[in-house]
């Protein structure tokens, strides 16, 4: 069996599942923010039972509209904040304490290996990247977690994305994974989970391994997982969480399809509008001016990712009719940056930083951008209306691509600014 | 289970930001959101759906966001039932979790033309179109997603078994 099989098997109590095979799961942690919030909670009190299930399970974040946009806001967050007091919900990240769920669900242990977790957000796929199998659901769903513990499950396909060779300096996870759903399509695993394997993967950071898995969900994918190892394990030991090293497939496990990679020659990559798979080299959209760059999300909001963004940055200056927003996707993150002095050399050049928060990566806030502007974004959907106006466009790029063009005012190959 | 109605037709991947807008998260009133589902690609769709009930659409349809206000939406505009080549999984999820009829039927979906006329039998996968004389048959949705449906969504159908 392979790794998904094998936590599946674990969780619904079976020696063994078959894709298709629909399962009832015991779920190991739930996760919602203030943003499905109130549906989740408004569904478990119509569902009628008293008690969530085990609260020592459940994890709130704080984190689409933090702080506060609205009055609507406010009282939704007022919602869940009494509903996490009433319930003794023992994990809850208020504004100034998280971050981004995804990168605070890594970042302080609740996502650990081997683990189903489920969450009220589509970017749930992100703890693969830690060899959990974790998975988005809807409010309703995650209401009947918190109400029973449990959840059904189609076993999925899997798809093995192998990707071997050694990345190019400025050439980073996210234009892997752009390359990848250039390749397969926004419906090219639509069910499926997606392991990915093979030699890049494993010189890759446990945050690189979070952009993949993090985009997993934009080829349809039930999950993204990268099998633990000793990166893994290392990760785990520099925070001094406890460590169990979960699952790994078996040496003649079988996939329904296995694509391969070689990306030792990859050039940074930009997904145009208005598809996440309309993935082009940035050879071929240099020269697209642009009117903001944000750098952040749960996708690319990392310490990595600004140490990165500042290298480019550092004594250099935004173009003057150009916006850059930096929105690092954690306290933890933030706080780390401002002690290495990155969030300094982002001031001295013109940029703005806020606070960690889902921000303008959904359309409400921090960075809006109008009709007819053009951003390049470090975020992981370039739908139509996404960033704000739907007559806006919106490019999908790595932070050191998204930094060159706030330098340069077009899009730009981030090489060509540090070489 | 059984649903009648009209076509109305659309294309491949729509997304949930399509189909509501992140800026309209949080409104509680789902008629109100129901007056701007799908707004993005077409801004007459809830006065066309009100009238016809059945939404037609090619493979992927809700991929993105898991919010639930897009099946709402839909449901709360007038939709009565969708046909889809393929459904991404979290929308899927979603519209039979608040009780709103899907069916997935690439036959249907190549076939189906805006105003045919089509009756829908959940419980046996057989969808007839009377405009133009057609049956076409899929899988039928598996007993508890039925049952699931019947109550009228899985607050419901956990309410009668939990209290």
């Amino acid at each position: 069996m392979n790794i998904v099989e094998k936590i599946l098997c674990r969780v619904s109590g079976k020696s063994r599942v078959e894709p298709g095979e629909i399962v009832n799961a015991k779920v190991d942690r739930v996760m919602f923010h203030d943003l499905t919030g109130p549906l989740t909670v408004k569904a478990f009190r119509e569902i009628g039972v008293s008690k969530v299930w085990d609260p020592d399970r459940v994890v709130v974040i704080f984190d689409h509209l933090v702080p506060p946009n609205t009055e609507r806001a406010a009282l939704n967050q007022k919602i869940i904040r009494e509903f996490v007091k009433e319930q003794r919900i023992k994990w809850f990240y208020d504004i100034g304490r998280g971050g981004i769920c995804h990168q605070v669900m890594v970042e302080k242990g609740h996502a650990k290996p081997g683990e189903l977790i489920i969450g009220a957000d589509s970017h749930t796929c992100t703890y693969g990247a830690v060899g959990a199998f974790s998975t988005g659901m809807g409010a309703t769903d995650v209401a009947a977690v918190l109400a029973t513990g449990e959840t059904w499950l189609r076993v999925p396909e899997t798809v093995c994305v192998k990707i071997d060779g050694e990345l190019g300096d400025m050439v980073t996870p996210k234009d892997v994974i752009l390359y990848v759903i250039g390749c397969l399509s926004v419906s090219g695993a639509v069910y499926k989970a997606v392991i990915f394997k093979g030699s890049t993967v494993e010189n890759m950071s446990v945050g690189g391994r979070m952009t993949m898995c993090n985009m997993a969900v934009e080829m349809g994918a039930k999950t993204g997982i990268v099998e633990p190892d000793h990166v893994t394990e290392q990760f785990f030991k520099s925070k001094n969480i406890p460590y169990s090293p979960g699952f790994r497939s078996d040496h003649n496990a079988t996939f329904d399809e296995i694509y391969t990679f070689d990306v030792s020659k990859l050039e940074p990559q930009v997904a145009c509008p208005n598809s996440v798979d309309n993935v082009k080299p940035v050879s071929e959209a240099e020269g697209i001016k642009i009117d903001q760059a944000y750098i952040g999300s749960c996708t690319n909001g990392r310490l990595e990712d600004l140490r990165l963004a500042a290298r480019i940055a550092k004594g250099r200056k935004v173009k003057p009719d150009v916006r850059a927003v930096i929105v690092p996707a954690s306290q933890e993150v933030y706080q780390d940056a401002l002690k290495e002095g990155l969030i300094d050399i982002f001031l001295q050049a013109g940029a703005l930083v806020c606070n960690p928060t889902c921000g303008a990566c959904i359309g409400a806030h921090m960075g809006v951008i109008s009709e007819g502007e053009v951003c390049i974004a470090s975020i992981n959907r370039n739908f139509i209306g996404r960033m704000g106006s739907p007559k806006a466009r919106v490019y999908l790029a790595s932070p050191a691509t998204v930094m060159a063009s706030a330098l340069t005012g077009v899009i730009t190959d981030p090489r060509e600014v540090v070489a | 289970m059984i649903v009648s109605g009209s076509v109305v037709k659309y294309g491949d991947n729509i997304d949930t930001d399509v189909i509501v807008p992140g800026k309209y998260l949080g409104i509680t009133d789902y008629e109100e959101l129901g007056r701007h589902a799908l707004e993005g690609i077409d801004p007459e769709f809830s006065n066309k759906i009100k009238q016809t009930g059945i939404l037609v659409v090619g493979k992927n349809f809700g991929c993105g966001s898991s919010r639930e206000e897009a099946p709402v939406a839909l449901k709360h505009a007038g939709v009565k039932c969708i046909i889809a080549k393929s459904f991404a999984r979290i929308f899927y999820r979603n519209a039979i979790n608040i009780g709103l009829p899907i069916v997935v039927c690439p036959e249907a979906s190549e076939r189906l033309n805006n105003g045919d006329s089509i009756t829908v039998n959940l419980a046996e996968g057989v969808i007839i179109n009377t405009s133009k004389n057609e049956v076409y048959r899929t899988k039928a949705l598996p007993e508890f997603i039925l049952e699931i449906l019947k109550d009228g969504g899985l607050v419901a159908y956990l309410r009668r078994r939990l209290t």
